[in-house]
């Protein structure tokens, strides 16, 4: 497994590096330009020193080599830094967005907090109410219970979140003045007052995503249920004369979770890259808002980081997917 | 016993003096919705106008504008003029004198050293400062004393309040920003975020693109204000939510731009937590004719150059039976609803330089007709205007936008009627203004008969903006197309009037010249259909007192006046 392991992420870099470079080509050849959100008040020789200033008049290939240098070199050593209190930096130019001008990797910290409470939530809550709809549905298949279960995990996963979004603010802002619809990034929760109203600002935002992602999972354990439920050993189990309770939750069960495992693993990357609609509807102001917002102005420096490092942690889950697979299923030998 | 006593006694003493004394502070916090979020706090490295805004309220210059477009004083003890003696007679030099005893945030005394590093700043090289044109054609600052600062300009400068007027071109602390000069200008993200300044709060935090959080400045030069003891500056979303905040939940006190449609405005009002505030300034949307042929047959870098005069928009008659054809209301009707206004005006404010013309403003569908009749166009046997075997067909060009797209199809409808066909054509506004020489759809490349857009100009002076149709302006491959005169009008005699204007100090005399501009560009050659007036539409709660819309300077010029309604 250890050699399996080494092995992939070894393969991983040339398939990063190359990813890096598409998307790098791929957002610069993208037509739009830093100045589009300028005034038209600001005469031409001006927008021109500005482009100048940030770097952006340089040929493709330049700039490609010095995104790299920053991402792999700079960047990492000004962590080190922050760590042990090292100087490896020194003074060498950070990636600096061209929106704010502020190191990429600052922005990123700062939006990472808000976005890991509210998506991570949501992807917590989503789990916790999927796996029993979607058992529960597998084993009582074609009742009411699987019926209305089957009812709402279509319209969790066809209502955009958008819609949702949007329709929770006016029945439980407007109408019902239940919670906030712009979430508040400044709060700090220190106590027990703070804290429930954290709770209360994430709950329209939680709500939607979960939703979302309930539908989703519900469905895979459902069908990896119904489709362990009808094996032999379900049925030798029972023969022995075990409870309904073992035969369901100890033996179907653990057989089951096989597939949602990975399924659960491979939608954590979305969970850092945030989700770009429910945080523009809800004012959440994580990841996502900072990707579409720095699409907009097409702050290439912010867009390219961002992606590639969801490039990276897509990578880096398949991997831990591939692994948690072999670890559950003892079938399963990569060696 | 005794000692419980004293210390309500003092404690008595206390609340009784903070109420008589100061009212700073007072009434807690004010929270200030901007959906585009603020991404820097330093408007000489970023001229978006959500930036230029939230700072001002931290940054202020020697003067503003108030919401009539009079210059007023902030940082100066008074305005100089010819007058006075602050304007010299040649206009070659205006003396500003600091009001004594100003402090910035940290309690450092404000000198006119800060006036001229910001000058420095600005024009240092390699710095891409946002605010050039500020500070163009100054030859030197010179600092007397310390209240004193006198600038000489290159010629005679009819309009001098440029640098250190308005939001836009405020004064930065030396002490603070003198290791950020040029090509360090931006990696100083600690000065960028959270400038000293003189202005009525200062940064606290500061989160990118996401929320300022500022206090009341404890040295602000006004001890009972800002009535607010913090302020929350929060974006993110859309027009819509931003509007819905403060009109229907009422977790904001005020929301900047929320331009949405007239339909919607109407609902959201009736939410009855808050006001929509509107004010008009120059922001004209308009149809610009292009005096040169598009045609893509055309070799590259011939198309839309004036080696080739535009084969239909040439004639003035056409151009002018495209303009009557348009009924104006209905397109503010649908639109902007109470944030705009027909206008048939290029300049249509301030007063003194506004042109009387609304000739354009009753749609005349028959006289159109009949002009292109004159003008040689006959209807064809398949309902579209044709003359020498050419047809009447253009195509209109515009920035993806759903106001912009309902313009484009009820001209469209109109212009059908008068026997013209029209294809119309949607460019993604990050490509149609970003100005890429690469590109063929920027508005400045033209590839295209018409094309519509807003645009404005800074402050009140509109001599920059109507210089701007000088023939050497015209965009071209020898400039990069990064010409200014996006119509390709050329005429000698209005070249002339703006050679006048720039050397022409008296007022009215400036006004009229403006206005004769003006009628050249619209009446007269219909060069430019201006269609609606666009004012500032934005959300203020009921709760909240003071708010004077100001379409001259940035909206939250007055922050230090807003107050708490009880």
């Amino acid at each position: 497994m250890l050699t399996y392991t080494i092995r992939r992420l070894l393969l991983a870099i040339p398939t990063l590096l190359l990813i890096s470079l598409v998307i790098f080509l791929l957002v610069d050849l993208a037509p739009g330009s830093p100045m589009s959100e300028i005034p038209l008040t600001v005469p031409p020789e001006v927008r021109l020193k500005m482009i100048q200033a940030m770097g952006a008049d340089q040929p493709v290939f330049v700039r490609y080599l010095l995104w790299l240098k920053q991402f792999f070199i700079v960047e990492p050593s000004y962590i080190i830094d922050g760590w042990f209190g090292t100087n490896l930096g020194g003074d060498q130019q950070r990636i600096l967005s061209w929106q704010s001008r502020a190191p990429v990797f600052d922005v990123i910290g700062q939006r990472l907090p808000q976005t890991l409470t509210v998506v991570g939530t949501a992807y917590l809550v989503g789990i916790l109410i999927a796996l029993p709809i979607g058992i529960y549905s597998a084993y009582r298949q074609y009742s009411w219970f699987d019926q209305l279960g089957t009812f709402f995990a279509m319209v969790g996963y066809s209502v955009p979140t958008f819609f949702t979004g949007v329709l929770f603010i006016v029945i439980f802002s407007v109408n019902l003045h239940w919670f906030p619809s712009i979430y508040d990034t400044t709060l700090k929760v220190t106590d027990w007052a703070s804290f429930w109203k954290q709770v209360h600002q994430m709950a329209l935002p939680v709500m939607v995503l979960a939703l979302f992602n309930a539908a989703e999972i519900s469905r895979y354990t459902r069908s990896s249920m119904l489709e362990n439920l009808g094996q032999d050993y379900a049925r030798t189990a029972r023969a022995k004369g075990m409870s309904e309770r073992t035969v369901v939750l100890k033996h179907v069960l653990r057989n089951s979770m096989i597939p949602v495992v990975t399924i659960i693993a491979l939608g954590m990357p979305a969970v850092f890259g945030g989700a770009i609609i429910t945080e523009q509807v809800f004012k959440v102001n994580g990841i996502g808002a900072a990707l579409i917002g720095a699409i907009h102005a097409n702050d290439l420096p912010m867009v390219q980081t961002l992606t590639f490092i969801f490039a990276v942690l897509i990578v880096l889950f398949n991997l831990i997917a591939d692994i948690l697979y072999g670890i559950l299923d003892p079938r399963i030998r990569y060696d | 016993m005794i000692l419980r006593s004293a210390l309500l006694g003092a404690a008595a003493v206390s609340a009784l003096a903070s109420a008589a004394f100061a009212e700073r502070g007072a009434d807690g916090n004010v929270n200030v919705l901007y959906w585009q979020a603020p991404s820097i706090l330093n408007p000489y490295l970023s001229s978006g106008t959500k930036d230029v805004e939230a700072s001002s309220l931290i940054l202020e210059g020697m003067a503003g504008f108030n919401e009539k477009g009079e210059v007023i004083p902030r940082l100066a003890e008074s305005i100089p003029t010819v007058e006075n003696g602050g304007v010299s007679a040649d206009l070659t030099q205006i003396t500003w004198k600091l009001k004594p005893g100003l402090l910035w945030s940290d309690g450092t005394p404000v000198t006119s050293a800060d006036a001229k590093f910001t000058y420095e700043y600005c024009t240092a090289p390699d710095g891409g400062c946002a605010q050039a044109a500020r500070y163009e054609g100054i030859k030197s600052i010179e600092t007397p004393d310390a209240q004193t600062v006198v600038i000489t300009f290159e010629a005679p400068k009819p309009n001098p309040y440029q640098a250190f007027v308005g939001g836009t071109s405020p004064i930065l602390q030396a002490a603070q920003f003198k290791d950020c000069m040029g090509a360090k200008a931006p990696e100083c993200t600690k000065q960028n975020f959270g400038p000293i300044g003189t202005g009525p709060f200062m940064v606290t935090d500061f989160k990118v693109n996401d929320v300022v959080t500022l206090a009341a400045n404890p040295n602000y030069r006004d001890p009972a204000k800002p009535a607010f003891a913090t302020m929350t500056l929060k974006g993110g979303g859309d027009a819509q939510a931003a509007a819905r905040a403060v009109m229907e939940t009422g977790e904001f006190d005020y929301a900047w731009n929320t331009q949405i449609n007239p339909e919607m405005q109407t609902q959201m009002a009736a939410g009855g937590k808050g006001v929509f505030v509107n004010g008009f300034g120059t922001l004209v949307e308009r149809i610009e004719m292009n005096m040169t042929d598009p045609d893509p047959a055309l070799p590259e870098g011939e198309r839309s150059t004036t080696k080739h005069p535009h084969p239909i928009l040439s004639d003035a008659k056409v151009r002018q039976a495209l303009s009557m054809a348009i009924d104006r209301q209905t397109l503010v009707d649908v639109g902007y609803g109470t944030a705009g206004r027909p206008t048939c005006n290029l300049v249509p404010a301030p007063e003194l330089y506004a042109s009387d013309n609304t000739g354009c403003l009753t749609q005349d569908m028959e006289g159109a007709k009949k002009l292109l009749d004159e003008a040689g166009w006959k209807v064809g046997a398949d309902g579209i205007r044709e003359k020498d075997g050419k047809k009447l067909k253009l195509l209109y060009q515009t920035s993806v936008n759903p106001v912009r797209q309902d313009f484009q199809a009820l001209v469209k409808g109109w212009w059908n009627e008068l026997g013209v066909e029209v294809e119309l054509k949607q460019v993604d506004a990050s490509v149609f203004f970003g100005g890429d020489p690469g590109s063929p759809d920027t508005f400045q490349k033209f590839y295209a008969d018409v094309e519509m857009y807003a645009n404005n100009f800074d402050g009140t002076d509109p001599e920059p903006y109507l210089a701007q149709y000088l023939c050497d302006k015209i965009p071209g491959p020898e400039n990069q197309w990064q010409g200014e005169n996006i119509n390709r009008f050329c005429d000698p005699a209005y070249d002339a009037l703006v050679k006048e204007m720039a050397a022409t100090a008296d007022l009215a005399k400036r006004g009229e010249l403006a206005k004769k501009m003006n009628d050249m560009l619209t009446k007269d050659s219909f060069t430019v259909v201006a269609l609606v007036d666009r004012g500032r539409l934005s959300a203020a709660s009921n709760t909240l007192g003071g708010v004077v819309l100001n379409t001259w300077d940035t909206e939250l010029w007055n922050a230090q006046d807003w107050y708490r309604v009880k």
